[in-house]
């Protein structure tokens, strides 16, 4: 009787007499949410990218500049400086964090004791901010470099490795987690047939498993490099950019800052006379990002395996 | 039940937009008028102050609250976070309802909003001062902003333990005294219990007392050399090494030394003198209640001017100026503007304006302020009243001032944690000087 209802129900609700004036108030549905990414993402957006061309201290007075910010952004030796630095740390992230993250979801997969646990545990420090993060491990890099009579504000690559530490220990049970998915859903009639054609481990990792995982692989390697050029927070409560070099002209190169961080220094430097400076390393930087990362997308897009 | 889940649905996105549109209603002024309030002249106007200092925040709100219940015009205090006060304020001009009261305490501030102050030339606030030498002002001679309190710095000193020490006030008369003094106590802090000075943190929190106020002294001198009056383009750092003679006197006799320091806060500072692990801290008179609260006997406090080794300097006064100044915005309305200016002259002239701005800030610059308990501050007139010279804030004329600091306190850094020299120090001192005025012009 009640399975007759149900079915009842659900061939009145795809009846096209209720489907269709559903269907046709789909702006309604989809209104609340396009309305907050106008007002969240594009507005902002449009403006952030028009203001690049502006000088202004407010962004309701701005003054048409024209090209003058870019020059200007492109000839600023701490932009090129930060976006070096930045490649190589996205680099060297994208590959610790991946490599080390896929061996634990790896590890974590062959039903030893406990997984559930250590699963949860990888994956708590997801959950605590950047800032804290940095200030936290500030304390512990300088509690153990104090005894060697330094700090990490001290020497330019006890920053770096200490930026590379802190991302991998945030990131990697994230990625861990949707290597564990990818590896979760590849077929075991798959793996068993490669048992019984006498396939080693090795050769199951690399024939089977990993080209299985490729969505996994192209997934995580997008957050991890994208992650590592929009780096913030981190950097800024870590080093803020420190030690800086001094140039003989009077003038600084902060050796650990990153884009987004030199981007917001600029900003607010010189007594807030740069911001549309500023504006533009933001617009280059956004274009730079969404280059590398479509680029990224399609090559490892094609290594994708149809299951 | 689908349809009720619907419904559910339905009345939960309905409900959703109403708040979204609720929160945009206009704010209601939040108390209705009192009696004492309805014969006062009706405003539509309203306040808006920016305030800067988050110790301040809670007097201010309250005091907010007390002109509103009086009069009925509404006035909103925000205060900006520990050293957000720029970020805030760029942030809130931007807003159709910007503050109408702000603070623009030094040259970079009027380079950077100048054209955002109201000339309070003539206003009644203005009239009620009885100085003008803490006024900022543009160009044409108009003013900028005002200095409604003022402040003294310099070294304190804990004089309890300083004769535990068998040591007195009176032996430290320039640099080679408290030096002397110093050493003396640093040799001897396993058996006494205590050092000379307390942590030089170069944390955020802290290092401003050197990159803003003990530069100041090398500053002052060489403006005062050179009869510098207008922020100059250019510095020679004349006196750095009277700069380096402190600074290294500090990390060295303090408990506290080399790469520790980089990440030494500012309370970690001000705790070691509370709790009498310290005879020396440099830091201002606005300590004064916090130390005193933390069960400091006022009368064993003292502030000693910063001696640095200068010529003449027995005669030094403590360093008194001003980063307090209140500026207007003129991009407010008409009657914004009114009603800012009747809030500043209450501030100024009534019982409990005047109450308040003699406790939280010390002594101010106006007709009817009152005495504040501040001992630095009859410490301070004490020297000038013995005919000590008063060393002004030199440091209000740096350019960039966040930009030049921080290339000083990382220079500083490397320099006390030993891996750089002290060339990088000047050079960021002299050369940043330059750079960061440079670019500032550029950027005007």
């Amino acid at each position: 009787m009640k399975k007759a209802k149900k079915q009842r129900d659900s061939s009145a609700l795809n009846s096209k007499l209720i489907r269709r004036p559903i269907q046709r108030c789909f702006w309604l549905f989809l209104l609340p949410t396009f309305a907050a990414f106008c007002i969240g993402f594009l507005y902002p957006f449009c403006k952030g990218l028009f203001l690049s061309f502006c000088k202004f201290k407010t962004t309701s007075k701005w003054q048409w500049v024209g090209f003058d910010n870019y020059v200007k952004a492109l000839s600023d030796q701490s932009f090129i400086h930060s976006f070096l630095y930045t490649a190589l740390f996205a680099v060297t992230t994208l590959i610790v964090v991946n490599v080390i993250a896929f061996a634990v979801a790896y590890v974590l997969t062959r039903g030893i004791k406990g997984s559930n646990i250590f699963r949860t545990v990888f994956f708590m420090p997801n959950l605590i901010g950047g800032i804290v993060l940095g200030y936290i491990w500030s304390m512990i890099f300088d509690g153990i470099l104090c005894r060697y009579g330094t700090s990490i504000l001290l020497e330019a690559k006890y920053g770096f490795w200490g930026l590379v530490i802190l991302l991998c220990w945030q990131q990697i049970g994230y990625m861990m987690i949707i290597y564990i998915a990818g590896l979760q859903s590849i077929p075991e009639d798959m793996l068993e047939a490669a048992k019984i054609d006498g396939a080693s481990s090795w050769q199951t990792l690399w024939k089977v498993t990993i080209p299985n995982l490729m969505p996994s692989i192209t997934i995580c390697t997008f957050l991890t490099l994208t992650n590592g050029f929009k780096l913030y927070d981190q950097n800024l409560a870590l080093t803020g950019g420190r030690p800086f070099l001094q140039m003989a002209d009077g003038s600084v190169v902060k050796t650990t800052e990153m884009m987004a961080l030199n981007i917001v220094n600029s900003f607010y430097a010189s007594g807030g006379g740069n911001r549309g400076v500023g504006q533009a390393k933001a617009v280059l930087f956004f274009v730079l990002v969404a280059f590398i990362s479509i680029m990224q997308l399609r090559s490892t897009r094609n290594k994708e395996v149809q299951q | 039940m689908k349809k009720v889940l619907a419904l559910i649905l339905t009345l939960c996105m309905v409900f959703a937009l109403c708040a979204c549109g609720e929160s945009k209603a206009p704010e209601q002024p939040a108390e209705a008028p009192t009696d004492a309030a309805a014969d006062a002249p009706k405003t539509e106007g309203s306040v808006y102050y920016l305030n800067f200092k988050p110790e301040a925040d809670a007097a201010w709100q309250e005091l907010a609250k007390t002109y509103t219940e009086q009069t009925g015009v509404p006035v909103k205090v925000v205060t900006a976070a520990s050293g957000e006060y720029d970020t805030t304020l760029t942030a809130e001009m931007d807003k159709s309802s910007a503050p109408t009261l702000f603070q623009c305490g030094n040259q970079g501030a009027i380079n950077t909003w100048g054209d955002y102050c109201l000339d309070l030339k003539d206003t009644d606030v203005y009239k009620e001062m009885t100085t003008d030498s803490f006024n900022l002002k543009g160009e044409n001679g108009e003013v900028l902003s005002i200095g409604y309190c003022y402040e003294a710095f310099g070294i304190i000193v804990n004089t309890e333990l300083l004769e535990k020490a068998g040591h007195s006030l009176d032996e430290i008369k320039n640099f080679d005294s408290l030096k002397a003094v110093a050493d003396d106590i640093h040799a001897r802090a396993g058996e006494l219990g205590f050092d000379a000075f307390s942590s030089s943190g170069l944390d955020s929190s802290s290092s401003w007392r050197f990159s803003g106020h003990l530069a100041n002294m090398p500053l002052f001198y060489e403006f005062r050399d050179d009869g510098v009056t207008e922020q100059p383009a250019t510095i020679k750092g004349t006196y750095l090494d009277n700069f380096k003679k402190v600074w290294d006197l500090y990390t060295t006799d303090s408990a506290v030394t080399g790469s520790d320091l980089l990440t030494a806060t500012g309370d970690m500072s001000s705790a070691e003198f509370k709790e009498g692990k310290a005879v020396f801290y440099q830091n201002g008179s606005w300590e004064y209640a916090g130390l005193v609260e933390a069960g400091m006997d006022p009368a064993k406090l003292a502030m000693i001017p910063i001696y640095c080794g200068v010529e003449g300097e027995e005669q030094a006064g403590l360093c008194c100026g001003t980063e307090n100044c209140w500026a207007v915005n003129n991009e407010a309305s008409e009657a914004d503007i009114k009603a800012t200016l009747d809030f500043m002259k209450w501030v100024v002239t009534s019982e409990e304006g005047t109450t308040m701005l003699a406790e939280q800030f010390g002594p101010c610059p106006f007709k009817n302020a009152k005495t504040p308990e501040n001992v630095f501050f009859a410490q301070a007139n004490e020297y000038t009243a013995n005919g000590n010279y008063v060393v002004t804030w030199a440091f209000n004329y740096t350019p960039a001032v966040n930009d030049w600091r921080a290339a000083v306190v990382d220079a500083l850094g490397q320099y006390t944690g030993g891996t750089g020299d002290w060339s990088a120090v000047q050079t960021a001192f002299v050369e940043g000087w330059a750079t960061q005025y440079n670019n500032e012009q550029a950027a005007k």
